[in-house]
């Protein structure tokens, strides 16, 4: 960061991305504020609302409700991606033919499009010709994840931990790969105990590839929507309904577009606070 | 312990495949045998589903639709990324960090968001229904995405290289294109599968700009879930079909696979 010549020049390198994004994103974002204030009963005619629907929406059981869901998957996926994928990775082989072999198969469920995923963990885990759901039900458990709602979030946080977890692991992997044999031949020497070396040595290493887990893993599991609504719909009942689902729901089922507008700028201030909160932590340790 | 070591992997593995086989055993068997009752392998083992796929126009068009807006994005994103991650790689720039810190938010922007904005903004400048207007909606997450990575792989270049070849008398563009290009084609390589893999995967707004023309073939697939019954058998065949691609992407770049995931920040 030091290093760098100080150049304003340098803003005719970054002019391209800064139109391309612009497009894409201010103009869509005016849009929504546009949106979120007004009241429409359709024809193009708009009325004046001024913050009523953001009171309405923050003041509203539904969005409290998908909040909550949505707040609970996100803390579930992260409490078990997160050591699962490191635990995966420190047992991973260091060199050979099956370092390759393992990181492919391993980011295969990353490149499958998000409804094909859920398509797919519909038919395993359905109970009646599903393989998962045959084999749960075969173990005396009566399970229907498309009349049960636990079970319902079972299938669903077994979904999202099949798809990403990897992801986890191959960041994971990537940082214990930059550490130099020498330090575990130091840690030897000592006598350190494996915990001491996870502890002193493995983890400070992957402290900032940890942090980009974390954040590009909450930020998507915050987005999530093709997967949960092929698999379950959002149901039973609610009971998956993620916010994602909630607010395509409001804006193309019932086409309420002022309360739907509202409910994105909070849904997407809740996520930009949190991820800066994040990014902060990360690049106060890149600085370090 | 070092004897069970390369347990936990093969699990995991196993896990991950799992579901995987499900779905390619299913597109093996008929629509009977599957609603008919439980069975680990096909019992009458039948390529119809595969032949229904290649043969009818309106479901092997939605691969061609889908890999052609794939690679439209792939890129744009990567070549206007790449001067704009080697300016956050070597200068500080008024607005610099506040910048980067923009472009992030993009990448946090949740697609159902801005799937009725991107409508109404793609339909009002007439590019509703074709490619360009899917690459360049995916432009919103990948660009930021192609920047991010590739300024953690610049960052990784001595400066030194550039000061010997601009005194060395190259201009910034010849240096850029011959010399600094090259130096870091692993790191584009994984920007472009980065690019790939998340236009791949993507369907919301991929399925909300596009009406009959330019439709991708996961949209075509719950199209045909929701119509013609519960074709089971052609649904697992035209998902099966959709993981090729990208398993073909990752065997080019598995060398620099976990170094890509981190960004190139390792």
């Amino acid at each position: 960061m030091s290093n760098k010549t100080i150049n304003n020049r340098a803003w005719w390198l970054v002019t391209p991305v800064v139109l391309l994004v612009a497009f894409n994103a201010l103009i869509p974002l005016m849009t929504v504020v546009n949106y979120s204030v007004q009241e429409t009963f359709g024809d193009n005619v708009f009325f004046w609302e001024g913050v009523r629907w953001f009171e309405e929406v923050l003041h509203s059981e539904r969005f409290h409700a998908s909040l909550l869901r949505q707040l609970s998957f996100t803390g579930i996926i992260l409490l078990i991606e997160i050591p699962l994928g490191v635990a995966i990775a420190l047992t991973m082989p260091k060199k050979g033919v099956w370092v390759s072999v393992c990181l492919v198969l391993m980011a295969l469920p990353l490149l499958i499009p998000w409804n094909v995923v859920g398509a797919m963990w519909n038919i395993f885990a359905l109970p009646e010709i599903g393989l998962l759901g045959k084999m749960i039900n075969g173990l005396g458990i009566d399970y229907n994840f498309t009349r049960q709602p636990l079970a319902a979030w079972f299938t669903t946080i077994l979904m999202d931990v099949w798809h990403w977890t990897s992801l986890v692991t191959l960041l994971a992997y990537a940082g214990l790969c930059s550490i130099p044999e020498a330090y575990y031949q130091a840690a030897r020497i000592d006598g350190a105990s494996r915990w001491a070396v996870f502890r002193f040595i493995q983890l400070p290493k992957m402290k900032r590839v940890l942090t980009i887990a974390i954040l590009l893993r909450f930020m998507d599991s915050f987005m999530i929507y093709t997967e949960p609504f092929v698999l379950t719909g959002g149901g039973p009942g609610n009971s998956t309904t993620f916010l994602s689902i909630d607010l395509v729901k409001i804006a193309l089922g019932q086409f309420d577009l002022g309360p739907a507008a509202a409910m994105s700028l909070i849904y997407f201030l809740i996520i930009l606070v949190l991820s800066w909160i994040f990014y902060t932590l990360m690049m106060r340790n890149e600085e370090q | 312990m070092k004897h069970v070591k390369w347990l936990p992997p093969t699990l995991y593995i196993l896990f991950l495949l799992l579901p995987i086989y499900w779905l390619v055993t299913m597109s093996f068997k008929t629509t009977n045998e599957i609603l008919g009752g439980f069975s680990l392998w096909p019992q009458e083992f039948t390529l119809r589903n595969y032949v229904t796929i290649f043969t009818d126009r309106s479901w092997y068009v939605g691969y061609l639709n889908s890999i052609t807006y794939v690679t439209i994005n792939t890129l744009i994103s990567v070549t206007v990324a790449l001067p704009a991650a080697y300016a956050f790689s070597r200068y500080r720039f008024l607005g610099d960090k506040h910048l980067f810190f923009w472009l992030l938010t993009n990448r946090m922007a949740p697609p159902a968001v801005f799937a009725l904005p991107f409508f109404q903004l793609y339909s009002a400048v007439g590019l509703f229904d074709t490619p360009i207007a899917v690459a360049l909606a995916h432009a919103l997450f990948n660009v930021p995405l192609a920047v991010w990575i590739l300024e953690g792989f610049m960052s990784g270049v001595p400066k030194e290289l550039d000061e010997t070849a601009f005194v060395d008398g190259y201009s910034f563009w010849r240096f850029f294109i011959k010399i600094f290009l090259p130096t870091i084609a692993a790191g584009i390589g994984v920007a472009m599968f980065f690019c790939f893999m998340f236009s791949w995967v993507e369907l919301l707004l991929a399925k909300t700009l596009t009406s009959v023309d330019a439709k991708p073939i996961a949209a075509i697939m719950t199209k045909t879930a929701s119509t013609s019954g519960y074709e089971l058998g052609l649904l697992a065949a035209a998902g099966t079909l959709t993981i090729i691609p990208g398993a073909f992407v990752i065997w080019f770049v598995r060398n620099n696979i976990a170094k890509g995931f981190a960004l190139g920040r390792v």
